[in-house]
């Protein structure tokens, strides 16, 4: 549904955009993940026809959105980082004025606003004006905007900046099932947003694609394979010495012993082969005590600051 | 054409449903009620001294009072839109832009052209509806005096304070959606005003340069109109100044997306 192949943004001399290729298939959910100023941003402007890339392609329902901008943009609903709201209307108005520029014929768009104004929770707020409603309820009137003409592409940018937990929950579920048919392309830099309602993750950096993988897969197969943590009690030099001695263990570290003369351990092991058994039989063997072992998945936040730091250690430290 | 219709009423919806409207409006007729009352009243004492003057001396001299009050009153209409105008206009693009609403009319299935004419006639709809009612002060002084001035005369004087009124909109526009700063906008837009007054002062010289500048003036071919007198070259005039303008409206806001917005 949507394909993008090499896009790039320059701004002067900085790239913005860097070669940037991934495609999303009809009713998947697509997460950009990155940083503040990867080029998220950018890469949705572009995407939404709002500015033109500096080269590269990209077509969304089979358009490209450069050639064919006015079809691309009928095709696709857009909520930009800051919702796109007149104070001086009420919402009802306000979803009115943008079912008519979205070309909803006359006879529909009744029908049309009050389903938007549903799926958002916003039906006892239609006759407010969008000035009196807090940050939380104008997040969702811009959410509700781009869902007003039920495109088939609904590109969302931060869609869950400034609302409150319970508030993203709703927001969460209401993406969820606006996929199968719709196809949704969201960004945050919130990670747990990716792994709880996308079906792809694209991590980006610094206008470049870091990686494109399912949330799990991104979580599970990691650089540097898996790692085990156990708690044991016994003599520290011989246990980093039986513990070394596993086949598969590429790195112990002991952690000095708590006050009840337990020792805590990390193993990180090559991937593909679980040797947990075998720590555990070395253990036992040996007659100390195992109070726990467990193997520890990266979390897609260690991933992330993984592929978007790994680069930049001598940089400038993130913002 | 739907996207034109949209972005109209949504732009009347917002002059008339914030204050806009009304204090425009409102402050406007005050103003311009107040100096009509000043000219006709002038112009009265004017033609009974000169009346009186004619008995003394034998000198009939008329005065033709509708007609001189009709020339002085668009005389200040033309001053009043040159105040009035850089305010209306310098939020039409300038407020857009900073709310980040141009993000949704430009991601939207409309063309720039859709935006910048439903922009421009809800002005100029705005400001035909600020004018209307004056339009009762001068039927009713028409219709007092003896004999009754041909209507035809207002007629051309409310089409030429339209198409200035117009072409000064046009302008004003184009430079709001220069940029992103009303405050700069309204300056700059009154700024330009200004130029065209001082250049207008120019033709008064003579010489090659007086006749270009008299050919140029938006104030010449206004006060054609005010006369009476509704003329091609005038039509011509201000449907090229808007046309221009409004073009470079289009390109202008077209080219938002090469700019960093």
């Amino acid at each position: 549904m949507i394909e993008v192949q090499d896009l790039t943004k320059a701004y002067g001399s900085t790239l913005a955009v860097d070669h940037v290729s991934f495609t999303v298939n009809k009713g998947e959910i697509l997460g950009f993940l990155g940083p503040n100023g990867a080029g998220k941003t950018t890469t949705m402007r572009i995407l939404t026809g709002f500015m033109p890339a500096t080269s590269g392609t990209a077509r969304i329902a089979g358009f490209d959105v450069t050639t064919d901008s006015l079809d691309v943009r009928r095709h696709i609903g857009y909520l930009p980082e800051a919702p796109p709201v007149y104070p001086d209307m009420t919402v009802e108005t306000y979803l009115d004025f943008v079912a008519r520029i979205k070309n909803v014929p006359a006879e529909k768009r009744a029908e049309r606003i009050t389903d938007a104004l549903e799926k958002t929770n916003l039906v006892d707020k239609r006759n407010e004006l969008i000035k009196r409603l807090s940050r939380g309820y104008k997040q969702r009137v811009g959410i509700a905007q781009a869902l007003v003409h039920d495109p088939d592409v609904i590109i969302l940018d931060e869609p869950t900046v400034g609302l409150d937990p319970k508030q993203i929950i709703e927001v969460r579920n209401l993406i969820k099932s606006l996929a199968g048919t719709h196809t949704i392309l969201l960004s945050t830099h919130i990670l747990p947003e990716v792994s709880m309602t996308c079906d792809r993750v694209v991590i980006i950096n610094k206008g470049k694609i870091a990686a494109v993988d399912t949330p799990q897969n991104l979580t599970s197969q990691l650089k540097g394979g898996q790692r085990i943590r156990l708690e044991v009690q016994g003599p520290e030099p011989g246990l980093r010495e039986v513990l070394a001695q596993v086949p598969g263990t590429s790195r112990v570290q002991l952690e000095p012993a708590r006050s009840d003369g337990h020792l805590a351990v990390n193993i990180e092991a090559a991937p593909g082969k679980d040797i947990r058994s075998q720590i555990a039989a070395k253990i036992v063997e040996k007659g100390w005590g195992l109070y726990e072992l467990r193997g520890v998945s990266l979390s897609l936040e260690d991933i992330f600051l993984e592929l978007t730091t790994d680069d930049s250690t001598h940089a400038e430290p993130a913002s | 054409m739907q996207g034109f219709y949209a972005i109209y009423r949504k732009e009347m919806g917002h002059y008339f449903v914030s204050p806009i409207a009304y204090v425009f409006i409102g402050l406007f007729l005050i103003l311009s009620a107040f100096f009509f009352n000043f000219f006709l009243q002038a112009v009265i004492q004017q033609s009974m001294s000169s009346d009186m003057q004619s008995m003394r001396f034998g000198m009939p001299q008329d005065i033709d009072v509708p007609t001189e009050v009709t020339r002085a009153f668009f005389g200040l209409l033309s001053t009043l839109v040159l105040f009035i105008t850089p305010i209306l206009t310098m939020g039409v693009y300038a407020e857009e832009r900073k709310r980040g609403t141009m993000e949704l009319l430009m991601t939207s299935p409309i063309t720039e052209i859709d935006i910048v004419l439903g922009k421009f006639f809800a002005s100029l709809t705005l400001f035909a509806l600020m004018l209307l009612p004056t339009l009762s002060y001068l039927v009713f002084m028409n219709l007092r005096s003896e004999p009754i001035p041909p209507m035809r005369v207002l007629l051309a004087a409310y089409a030429g304070i339209l198409l200035l009124g117009g072409s000064l909109l046009a302008l004003g526009t184009f430079i709001s959606s220069l940029t992103e700063n009303q405050i700069i906008a309204a300056v700059l837009t009154f700024a330009a005003f200004l130029l065209i007054w001082v250049l207008d002062l120019g033709r008064n010289a003579s010489g090659p340069v007086a006749s270009v500048l008299t050919y140029l003036s938006v104030i010449r071919h206004y006060e054609d109109f005010t006369r009476g007198v509704i003329d091609t070259t005038g039509l011509i005039y201000y449907a090229s100044f808007m046309f221009l303008f409004v073009f470079l409206t289009v390109r202008s806001v077209d080219s938002m997306r090469w700019r960093r917005a």
